[in-house]
């Protein structure tokens, strides 16, 4: 079980968060002005590196608060984004 | 097979009583019931699971492939190496031929506690490395926690080895004093760790106390000195009882006084086996033969100068005996055959070191040729791996099955019965693979989890294909490193303690009025109200007819509910729903879908404006925590700048619909001074107020399609008003009604349940509900979805309704639809969509459905089936397709 750093609670068991995929992927700031593939590209694509990968987390049965991470995927090491 | 007068670590002055297979027997206090078991007579009283061949004590550890046994109490354990099972007092057990048996129904599972604890350093394994890894760690300072799966500490350390100038007992004992005396450090035996985890997360099954317990541990750093398995080799009849581990015979002997043979012959490919004759020997057994598979070796020599016979560069061929050991076969460096009469026959076929925990955690392996073994090697940085577990094991030569014409009696896993010529076998389909092997032969997937036969087996294929020792390591590993019950990882978290249970503050009245409950995510709430001898549908439609016909009244405080506050709140809400809730007056009510980022339906409920800079929103029952959990999703990654918060309120507020022609005159006659007037209190509309002397907010939304007002009051005046409007609708024949009735009245009305009937592949156009979605008023989540070509297409599944050709027939929730030419076809045909909400209704007059289908609006008025059982014709009802809306299509009957 990963230990999670919660910037605000410090590190703790994995089971008090929920994993929110690729961090960084921002809303568009005008949706409707892609056309579809840009917008699949937004609402499906994401990156599945090998290494160090920034991700979302939420504190869902802590202080419920969204932050990235950087985790290693082949190592599991977690690392402050 | 007898108890010596002297030696070991038992105490002859303890007498234990233990009964085994029915019958009593006497061992002594420090036995395992494996020892108990050799010196009552009783260590070949195994069979094999497959062959049913006899099979006696073979190991004297947790790698035990043979002597598995039931263990009814103290406390039951469906099966176990007895080898691993502590004798008590009282003990009953009894041999299993591999295969557990639950217990009959009645039996209390026994309880397992659960605790956690935080250590800079693990030690897995209390062996003389075990011990010293821990004892430096303890100088450091460190908190530190031991676990080790045997009862006693010290592992495999001899009574005639020297460990830092002390005999090695002495060494352990004066080593685990000091630990015992140290602050933070605990020790605890008969203790397994099932798994070593991500970030030195660590889990203990510890069994030594009146009830289990599982330790779920964070360590800093992770000591694994686990130690190392001795191998068997592969020869005919090396399964007869009476074959044993070299190791487990100096083990009977030096910690138990126990002699597991009167005559040995001692097979072995390294120094360990004299070890083991030396031992045999001092306690007045004779040795017959050491067979060393080496041509030449200085043991050889110093042994034959202590007057042992060995027979250089030898194998064991064969045993003989009637179910025991009679005999070795002895095949010697010149092909020459020797019948050695004996009735032990002690194996060294070299050591594995225990490395599972290790590679299940990312650890690698590496083939060590002088060893000819696999010795760890990388893995994380906060583990380290000592002592034998390291790879500090004796020189070996490589010996793994003995050549034979036949090898379906040389047995690699004992606990599947599988052979060497069962490899060759799976060889011979083409398979190349250990892994694949293993599936094909089931080696190493029994209750030892190959512990005794994994790296045998990888070593056969090996030289079977003609590679080299080594070329394929054993089969992956993967925790729990010993079987453990459910019952155990369950702990306390079953039955009422499984999951939370939530009740609304009206709950006990529910009770007392002898509601029938059913389940709503973790909620309950009453399914409908019974009279004396009714069925289900009998309660539900008396309920229905009186919200239709006079009035209801139902517990509606499971309704999810938040609060949005903040200048930017409506701002805010504009963007999660489908409508445009910043154009609400304060005072409104609007419905809105909640979307994905597809433009799927997420959820759906109203939004009261109750200030400029405030609304209660409603969610689902089941949908309350992840609404929350979208909106702080937004909020906080997207959307930081805009003021707004949201906050649950759910259980703050209990909520009672009263629905119904004479819902006006129940709260009228409640008591409330709220105009609750057709002109001074519109639809979609709410008003703060007292209603049985509580403040109060009304709000006029309908779910049945009925006059209707929700009361919201504070969570604990909630029973108090209930049982007010329960006694002021009396005149009015008020009728409680539960979610049987709901879910029926919001059907007719085709007012749709999500999660019933959308799953998350349904639009709000599906839905035939484009009118909710304003898309003049700017973005909101999922808008630009709803334009992809895929939801444009004309054959999606639209919302329909379904009305059973023959009245009489419920069509079942769930059911395909198809097309009447598929009717009585065998499948696979094409389904059209499927059943989403299927009920009786009294003003229908019979069944109706909701249904997904395939351009369903398209197919108003024609008749599809839905298939109900394997593709007979008869299992096949026929519906006709319609608008989702049966009932008070205009919505006359809203306003009462």
């Amino acid at each position: 079980m990963l230990l999670v750093p919660c910037p605000w609670c410090g590190p703790r068991d994995e089971v008090e968060f929920s994993y929110g995929g690729q961090a960084g992927i921002a809303y568009p700031a005008d949706p409707e002005a892609l056309d579809d593939a840009a917008w699949a590209d937004f609402l499906f694509m994401r990156d599945n590196p090998k290494g160090p990968f920034a991700e979302r987390w939420n504190h869902v049965y802590g202080c419920r608060r969204w932050f990235d991470v950087v985790r290693d995927t082949a190592t599991n090491d977690l690392m402050e984004a | 097979m007898r108890r010596l007068p002297a030696g070991g670590w038992v105490d002859r002055s303890a007498p234990l009583r233990f009964t085994f297979g029915g019958r009593q027997y006497q061992g002594l206090r420090g036995d395992t019931l494996a020892s108990a078991l050799l010196c009552n007579g009783l260590g070949d009283a195994f069979r094999s699971p497959v062959l049913g061949r006899p099979r006696g004590v073979m190991t004297a550890g947790p790698e035990e492939p043979c002597a598995l046994v039931e263990v009814s109490a103290p406390r039951f354990d469906l099966i176990a190496p007895a080898t691993m099972v502590p004798l008590v007092d009282g003990l009953a057990a009894a041999a299993v031929a591999g295969v557990g048996r639950l217990p009959g129904p009645g039996v209390e599972a026994p309880g397992a506690q659960h605790r956690h604890a935080h250590v800079e350093t693990l030690v897995v394994g209390g062996g003389v490395a075990g011990l010293g890894a821990a004892r430096r760690a303890a100088m450091r300072g460190d908190r530190v926690l031991l676990v080790d799966e045997r009862s006693w500490l010290g592992g495999t350390a001899r009574s005639f080895e020297v460990v830092e100038g002390l005999p090695a007992w002495a060494w352990v004992d004066a080593t685990a004093a000091e630990l015992r005396a140290a602050a933070d450090v605990t020790l605890l035996p008969d203790s397994t760790a099932l798994g070593v985890y991500d970030a030195g997360y660590v889990v203990v099954h510890e069994r030594s106390r009146p009830v289990e317990r599982v330790w779920h541990v964070r360590a800093r750093r992770v000591v694994l000195a686990t130690g190392a398995h001795e191998r068997p080799i592969a020869f005919a009849g090396n399964d007869r009882p009476g074959v044993m581990l070299s190791a487990a015979v100096l083990t009977y002997l030096d910690r138990f006084g126990v002699l597991p043979g009167e005559r040995a012959v001692v097979f072995t490919t390294g120094d360990a086996g004299y070890l083991a004759a030396r031992a045999l020997r001092q306690a007045g057994s004779p040795v017959v033969a050491v067979v060393d598979v080496r041509l030449q070796a200085d043991a050889q020599r110093r042994a034959r100068a202590d007057g042992l016979q060995v027979i250089a560069g030898a194998v064991v061929a064969g045993t003989e005996g009637a179910g025991r050991v009679s005999a070795a076969v002895v095949a010697g460096a010149d092909g020459a055959r020797t019948r050695l009469e004996a009735d032990l026959i002690a194996v060294s076929g070299g050591w594995n070191p225990v490395t599972q925990l290790h590679r299940a955690i990312g650890g690698g392996l590496r083939y060590a040729t002088d060893r000819s073994c696999f010795v760890p090697d990388g893995g994380p940085d906060w583990i380290s791996v000592v002592g034998a577990a390291a790879g500090e094991v004796p020189p070996t030569e490589p010996c793994w099955y003995v050549p034979a014409d036949d090898l379906s009696e040389h047995f690699v896993d004992l606990q599947r019965d599988q052979t060497v010529a069962d490899v060759a076998a799976a060889l011979g389909t083409g398979l190349r693979s250990v892994e694949h092997v293993k599936r094909l032969t089931h080696i190493g997937t029994a209750v030892d989890q190959g512990r005794a036969s994994g790296a045998l087996a990888a070593e056969v294929v090996n030289q079977l294909l003609g590679a080299g020792p080594g070329a394929q390591g054993p089969t992956n590993a993967r925790p729990p490193w010993s079987p453990v019950a459910y019952h155990v990882l369950a702990g306390p978290f079953r039955g009422a303690l499984f999951d939370a249970v939530r009740r609304t503050p009206i709950h006990p009245a529910h009770v007392e009025r002898g509601a029938v409950f059913e389940h709503v995510g973790q909620w309950m709430r009453p399914w409908y109200f019974p009279r004396d001898g009714e069925s289900m549908w009998d309660a539900v439609l008396r309920e229905c007819a009186a919200v239709r016909t006079g009035v209801g009244m139902i517990d509606a405080s499971t309704l999810g509910k938040i609060e949005v506050v903040g200048a930017d709140a409506p701002v805010f809400l504009d963007r999660m729903y489908s409508g445009a809730m910043s154009r609400l007056e304060v005072g409104q009510i609007r419905y809105g879908l909640m979307l994905g980022l597809d433009g799927m339906v997420f959820d759906d409920g109203v939004a009261m404006r109750l200030g400029s800079d405030r609304y209660l929103v409603t969610t689902t029952t089941g949908g309350a925590a992840r609404v929350l959990a979208r909106f702080e999703e937004w909020h906080q990654t997207e959307w930081p700048g805009l003021r707004a918060h949201c906050t649950s309120v759910t259980e703050q507020w209990a909520t009672i619909a009263v629905a119904g022609p004479s819902a006006r005159e129940v709260l009228r006659s409640a008591g409330t001074d709220v105009d609750v007037s057709r002109a001074a209190f519109p639809f979609m509309t709410w008003r703060d107020g007292r209603i049985a002397g509580v403040p109060a907010r009304l709000a006029r939304v309908s779910f049945s399609g009925e006059l209707a007002f929700e009361v919201h009051v504070a969570g604990w005046h909630g029973r108090h008003v209930w049982e007010a409007l329960l006694e002021a609708g009396q005149p009015f024949g008020i009728t409680p009604y539960g979610t049987g009735a709901m879910e029926v009245l919001r059907a007719e009305k085709g007012f749709i349940i999500v999660g019933q009937d959308t799953d998350g592949t349904v639009t709000p156009d599906d839905l035939g509900m484009s009118w909710i979605v304003n898309m003049r008023k700017g973005d909101f989540v999922g808008r630009r979805s709803l334009r992809r070509a895929d939801l444009l297409r004309r054959d999606r599944r639209h919302l329909v309704g379904l009305l059973p050709v023959e009245r009489d027939e419920l069509l079942p929730e769930g059911a395909q639809l198809v097309a009447a030419e598929h009717a009585r076809a065998s499948p696979p045909v094409p389904m059209l969509g499927h059943v989403t909400s299927s009920y009786r209704s009294a003003v229908l007059g019979g069944p109706f459905a909701l249904a997904l289908l395939s351009s369903g609006r398209e197919r108003f008025g024609s008749v599809v089936y839905a298939r109900t059982g394997a593709g007979t014709a008869e299992e096949a009802i026929a519906a006709t397709v319609t608008a989702p809306v049966f009932y008070d299509p205009e919505g006359a009957r809203r306003d009462g």
